[in-house]
């Protein structure tokens, strides 16, 4: 079967591939354009680890078509840091060691900037809710939280 | 507080961890990140029975499928003869290694692989897996640890005769075997107790839940040398086992460790390794196998579902006479639970003369069980804190008091053995006792729990390397695995020992050929063992350094001291010299002899036990059976944190780990024997939104033994929470939950089961 | 290997064209929560997908005679975001808003909610409790159905060939009015619901309950209408007595299965619970408004 043409936008670059139809947008970012930041551990979207910006909507990677990519601007965690300057986020989960395995962190570094780029000043409960959907099996969330909690705060007061 | 601060530069800080900026951006290669040139997918063929004889595997569909280059079965693997065989890391039985990552003959479990195929695309793989027939018989089958122990029960090995008994049964069962511990007389034990609480716990399977699924890349070249990609707790081990499943020699392969996202002990063993060798060898290009989190599920760790009898005695005054149990832990299908290990740690925090406890390995039709954190301990834990926490009550006293009263100190006889050294379990339930969380009020339908843990932590076969470069910069070669942070232990360690920058510390883990031999990265070992050859690497790198300096003063190598990451002339006897610091004497290391480096390859000893005390508040919803975890504080004894934000991060993993177990984790097989539930959706790990901040105390008692006093740290937290928890819900609503997971329809019939009484007045 | 086709029609028209001439074989795509994961899984694999989300009609939200239409392909996220939505049927939306996590939420859709036809759905319960409508398109043309009458078994719906949801009509809420939707899970997020509950009460002046609608989910192979609970509200203050009607007439109403996610027993037991928290919640929304 001949295999689709997708022309899009990751990471403001435009960029093409080619998909299967039945590929998802996570094994095209991974496969066809070697962006294997986002990461597959459930493939159903239970997990979040495959966490992607579509059209400005957080979405998981795993439970899309590629093939519906097109035309429209993909955002994934090789995006976040300009340049050098790491995201804040990026920052504080270093500084705060929200990180063990790191497996996760890709994920839940663009779900929290989708919740902070809406919402800089969320409360524990809305941070804890806005990420049910990225799990972490090594850290209890707690460190996670916590760094979310500081990028907000650093935020703030720059904004 | 520790004396950290005032004793050591880098010893107990909060840098930046060496891996980290590559996992904030998507640059760390995890391992199904890894792609070859010309590579295949591999794809598993599993079986959907619970139990089957294998009568006949027909391929020829499926290699005719266009892409398709190989199909192996069991018959691309040797078979390998029943017994142990010693490896590096101890005892091994490869035959049911080989068994369980190929079924040969039987399929003993749903999910259980037995053929695999390697194609030019995942649809092709699919395809031909679609295609591949399997002649099944399929066979009476069994899941429950109490039911496979009835003489009548579906036998899964017609070989397998009860060890650990005498005389030999003369008849095959699904006991492998059986293990004792005694310390005194049980019976002059109880006899001298008032009071005597007895009672049974049972645990169900929970997974490791490891977010990253197995995964590897292996390519088998013409001339039999192979190379492996993949995450594992273990390149060693991996390297080992895959040679043996594929009668290689070790030096055959050479094994990359990739970045490991996650194992909790679930990837101390091989599955798709040894397999995607096999495929490669036979089609000629590299392969690639990931599993899905479905194959994670139903064909990789879990831990054993347990039955646990408990028995305690103690008398009027709270002093514990006497501890009896009973450990039936389920393996999977082949033998080796940890049964053994929980039969040691239950009563291992308190002191008392009177100990016995038996446990039974038994077999029954699901995967073979996998190490998962403290694997054993959590069970038996559940059932004496639980008991525990009723001989308190019943006594009229604190359960922390009466923890206290009892603790296990320096020179007290474990029951499974050994005289304790230097350990800081009582000072773990001070500091849970005087902890503001345990005098905090409780609402209605509220409740707290609380309960203690042990975990032996463990050292052994370790390497270690430090290399000074040209410019006076440091690579520590860390032979293990990081899987939560101990690349940024070692690089601290490192830096204290030469007296050098952190950051000018690089680790690293290499792969198989470019490092000594390490054993894997679990019992707690890493950053007690490589730490201790990091340090110890050090010292020779030091005295290189002295003689350098000697060598360019012209003075005797013993007339230069190392302070500070500087030599310096031992005093002023020896000559004024100005100090010559690292990153002069790397550079002018060509003049005095050549590269500078120290390599340590140990045994480590000296490991220093761990112990923790958690306190958990829960509330009840009583019309639904929902339990909200309200507030959790975790009190351990670390030793001493070598980077206390990844110690803090390894009580709160296990702690939230445990919770899982304690509330809503558990495998759910159908009548059938089939895995009801292989995903993320009907597992159910804890999510951010279920959980309260989890508070951590760290308390240090340092290890003498240890050149910075680590104890290993990750292993304990994982123990106390699932009766912490449980007695939670017991004070919250007066309930015993002997049965865990306490999921909500489990809760609600227990609650309404106890109002039945109420009813009937 | 079997072939997918991947059609993404611009109007309702060409999509029932594409639906219809597939007959069985085509599949609609909206959200693909579940879509893609029943493919992935190898449960389905459709002969064409029909992606609906470049058809105007299916994800726009708009205000019509005192009600709102609202695209069956518009995710929860979007239809959270609109506070005239929001303020009109609150359980409405908080029931869309629980499938799934925010991802979920960025493309999760009312229609493939209903569609997918899980006695389970969220936004099930709480559409049929706040009396919405869908409109269907076919090739005999469009028409308008309640919400109750869409799913017949598990997985079934009682679409034609060729037939898809366009829209869904939410209709203006009459004074003193509230709805709620509760749902049971064991966690706080992330799983399927084991019993769900939506009611929706209308008060009179005095406070009497004159209208209710009670829809119960995952109690029986497909979401309920409970006419014997709604009877259990009406006509009373909702004072405890009728609150405690209402728990067993709703538990009364069920019929469950044992599963992985709960037991007979406990479904039937909680949906009462639920109904009757629920319908606490629609009271004050409808005291308030």
């Amino acid at each position: 079967m001949a295999k689709r043409h997708v022309t899009t936008t990751v990471n403001g670059e435009p960029r093409e591939f080619l998909c299967e139809v039945d590929q998802t947008l996570l094994d095209a970012l991974r496969d066809e354009l070697g962006l294997t930041g986002s990461k597959e551990g459930c493939g159903s979207g239970d997990c979040g680890a495959c966490s992607v910006m579509l059209d400005g909507r957080l979405v998981c990677a795993c439970l899309a078509l590629a093939v519906e990519a097109e035309g429209r601007e993909v955002e994934t965690i090789e995006g976040m840091a300009e340049g050098e300057r790491l995201h804040p986020l990026q920052r504080t989960f270093l500084e705060e060691a929200a990180l063990q395995c790191g497996i996760c962190t890709p994920g839940f570094l663009v779900a929290a900037k989708a919740l902070l780029d809406r919402d800089l000043d969320p409360s524990e409960t809305e941070i804890r809710y806005w990420l049910a959907g990225n799990l972490c099996r090594c850290t209890g969330y707690d460190k996670i939280v916590r760094a979310v909690q500081k990028a907000a705060a650093e935020m703030r007061a720059e904004a | 507080m520790s004396d950290s601060a005032s004793r050591f530069k880098w010893v107990g800080t909060r840098p930046v961890r060496p891996d980290g900026l590559d996992k904030v951006t998507g640059r760390a290669n995890f391992g199904a990140d890894f792609t070859m040139p010309g590579m295949l997918v591999g794809r598993i063929v599993r079986s959907p029975h619970a139990h089957a004889r294998i009568a006949g595997i027909d391929a020829s569909a499926a290699l005719a499928v266009p892409g398709v280059k190989a199909v192996v079965t069991a018959e691309d693997f040797p078979e390998i003869p029943d017994g142990e065989l010693m490896v590096g890391e101890g005892p091994m039985n490869f035959r049911d290694l080989s068994c369980n990552v190929m079924a040969r003959d039987k399929a003993l479990y749903d999910g259980h692989a037995v053929a695999a195929v390697a194609a030019t695309s995942r649809a092709a793989a699919e395809e031909a897996v679609d295609r591949i027939r399997v002649d099944y018989e399929v066979l009476p089958h069994v899941v429950d640890v109490l039911e496979a122990m009835e003489p009548d029960a579906p036998l899964l090995h017609e070989t397998m005769f009860t060890e650990g008994v005498e005389p030999k049964p003369e008849r095959p069962s699904n006991v492998a075997s059986r293990c004792e511990f005694t310390l005194g007389d049980l019976d002059s034990g109880f006899a001298a107790a008032d009071v005597v609480v007895e009672g049974e716990y049972v645990t169900e399977a929970v997974h490791q839940g490891y977010i990253e699924p197995h995964a590897a890349v292996a390519s088998v070249g013409e001339d039999g040398q192979c190379t492996v990609w993949c995450s594992s707790q273990g390149q060693f081990m991996v390297r080992a086992y895959c040679a043996k499943l594929l009668g290689m020699e070790n030096s055959q392969i050479r094994v990359t460790p990739s970045e490991i996202g996650g194992g909790f002990g679930g990837k101390t063993t091989i599955y798709v390794e040894p397999v995607a060798l096999a495929l490669s060898r036979k089609a000629g290009r590299p392969v690639k196998i990931v599993m899905d989190r479905d194959e994670v599920f139903r064909a990789t760790g879990p831990t054993s579902s347990a039955h646990v009898k408990v028995r305690v005695g103690a008398t009027r005054d709270g002093k514990i006479t006497a501890g009896d149990a009973e450990l039936r832990f389920q393996a999977g299908a082949f033998s080796g639970s940890h049964v053994q290990l929980g039969c040691m740690c239950g009563f291992a925090p308190y002191d008392i003369d009177n100990v016995r406890t038996v446990g039974y390995d038994v077999v029954v039709n699901r995967p073979k069980c996998a190490a998962y954190r403290a694997p054993g301990a959590p069970m038996a834990a559940f059932g004496v804190e639980s008991a525990l926490d009723d001989l308190a009550e019943k006594l009229g006293m604190d359960p922390l008091e009466l923890r206290l009263a009892n603790a296990a100190r320096e020179g007290t006889k474990a029951a499974y053995g050994p005289k304790f050294r230097e350990i800081g379990y009582a000072e773990t339930v001070e500091a849970a006792l005087s902890h503001e969380h345990y005098r905090a009020k409780l609402g209605p339908n509220q409740g707290r729990g609380v309960a203690s843990g042990f975990w032996f932590n463990i050292g052994g076969q370790t390497s270690a390397a430090l290399h000074i470069n040209e410019d006076g910069t440091a690579v520590v070669v860390d032979p293990n695995p990081d899987i939560g942070g101990s690349r940024a232990s070692m690089a601290i360690m490192a830096a204290e020992v030469l007296g050098i920058d952190y950051d000018r510390v690089r680790p690293i883990v290499p792969d198989t050929s470019s490092v000594p031999y390490s054993d894997m990265t679990g019992g707690s070992r890493v950053t007690f063992s490589v730490g201790m050859a990091v340090v110890e690497a050090g010292q020779k790198v030091i005295e290189e350094l002295r003689n350098r300096a000697a060598k360019i003063w012209d003075v005797d190598p013993d007339g230069v001291v190392w302070e500070n990451g500087e030599a310096r002339p031992a005093s002023s006897n020896v000559g004024e010299f100005e100090p010559l610091s690292l990153t002069a004497l790397a550079e002018s290391s060509a003049k005095t002899g050549g590269p500078i480096s120290g390599q340590a390859t140990i045994n480590a000893r000296g490991v220093g036990p761990g112990f923790g005390t958690h306190v958990c508040d829960v509330e009840v919803d009583p019309e639904t059976g929902g339990v909200t975890v309200l507030r959790y504080t975790a009190v351990q004894d670390v030793g001493r944190a070598i980077h206390p934000s990844y110690v803090e991060g390894q009580l709160q993993g296990g702690a939230v780990q445990g919770i899982g177990w304690a509330l809503n984790e558990e495998y759910v097989y159908s009548e059938a024997g089939t895995l009801e539930n292989p995903g993320f959706l009907d597992y159910r790990v804890p999510v951010a939104s279920d959980l309260p901040m989890i508070d951590t105390v760290l308390v240090e008692v340092p290890n003498p033994r240890h050149p910075y006093g680590v104890r290993g740290v990750g292993e304990v937290p994982i123990v106390p929470p699932l009766a912490a928890v449980a007695n939670a819900i017991y004070h919250a609503c007066g309930t015993r939950m002997n049965h865990l997971p306490a999921s909500p329809p489990r809760l609600l019939a227990a609650l309404d089961a106890a109002k039945l009484p109420e009813a009937a007045d | 290997m079997r072939s997918v086709r991947y059609e993404a029609p611009a109007t309702v028209e060409e999509a029932v064209a594409l639906l219809s001439d597939a007959g069985g074989e085509a599949k609609p795509l909206a959200g693909g929560t579940d879509l893609i994961v029943q493919m992935r899984a190898r449960m389905i694999s459709p002969g064409v997908i029909v992606d609906v989300k470049n058809i105007p009609d299916l994800l726009e939200v708009r205000a019509q005679d005192g009600g709102f239409r609202v695209g069956a392909a518009v995710p929860g996220a979007v239809l959270g975001e609109n506070e005239a939505v929001v303020a009109m049927w609150p359980g409405v939306v908080e029931a869309f808003e629980l499938i799934g996590s925010t991802q979920i939420q960025g493309r999760a859709s009312l229609g493939g909610n209903l569609c997918n036809a899980s006695p389970a759905a969220d936004s099930t319960p709480a559409m049929i409790a706040a009396g919405v409508t869908c409109e269907i398109a076919g090739p005999g043309g469009r028409r308008e159905a309640p919400v109750e009458d869409i799913v017949t078994s598990p997985g079934k719906t009682s679409l034609g060939n060729g037939e898809f949801v366009v829209s869904f009509y939410l209709p203006p809420r009459p004074a003193r009015t509230g709805d709620a939707y509760l749902r049971f899970i064991p966690r706080t997020e992330m799983d399927i619901a084991v019993v769900g509950a939506g009611v929706c009460v209308t008060l009179d002046e005095g406070g009497t309950c004159t209208a209710a609608r009670v829809g119960l989910g995952a109690v029986a192979p497909t979401p309920l209408l409970v006419a014997e609970a709604a009877d259990a509200l009406v006509g009373t203050r909702l004072d405890d007595d009728a609150m405690a009607n209402l728990a067993a007439a709703a538990s009364a109403a069920c019929n469950p299965i044992d599963d992985k996610r709960g037991t007979i027993t406990y479904r039937t037991k909680v949906a009462g619970v639920l109904a009757r928290r629920a319908a606490g919640i629609a009271s004050e929304r409808a005291r308030s408004n």
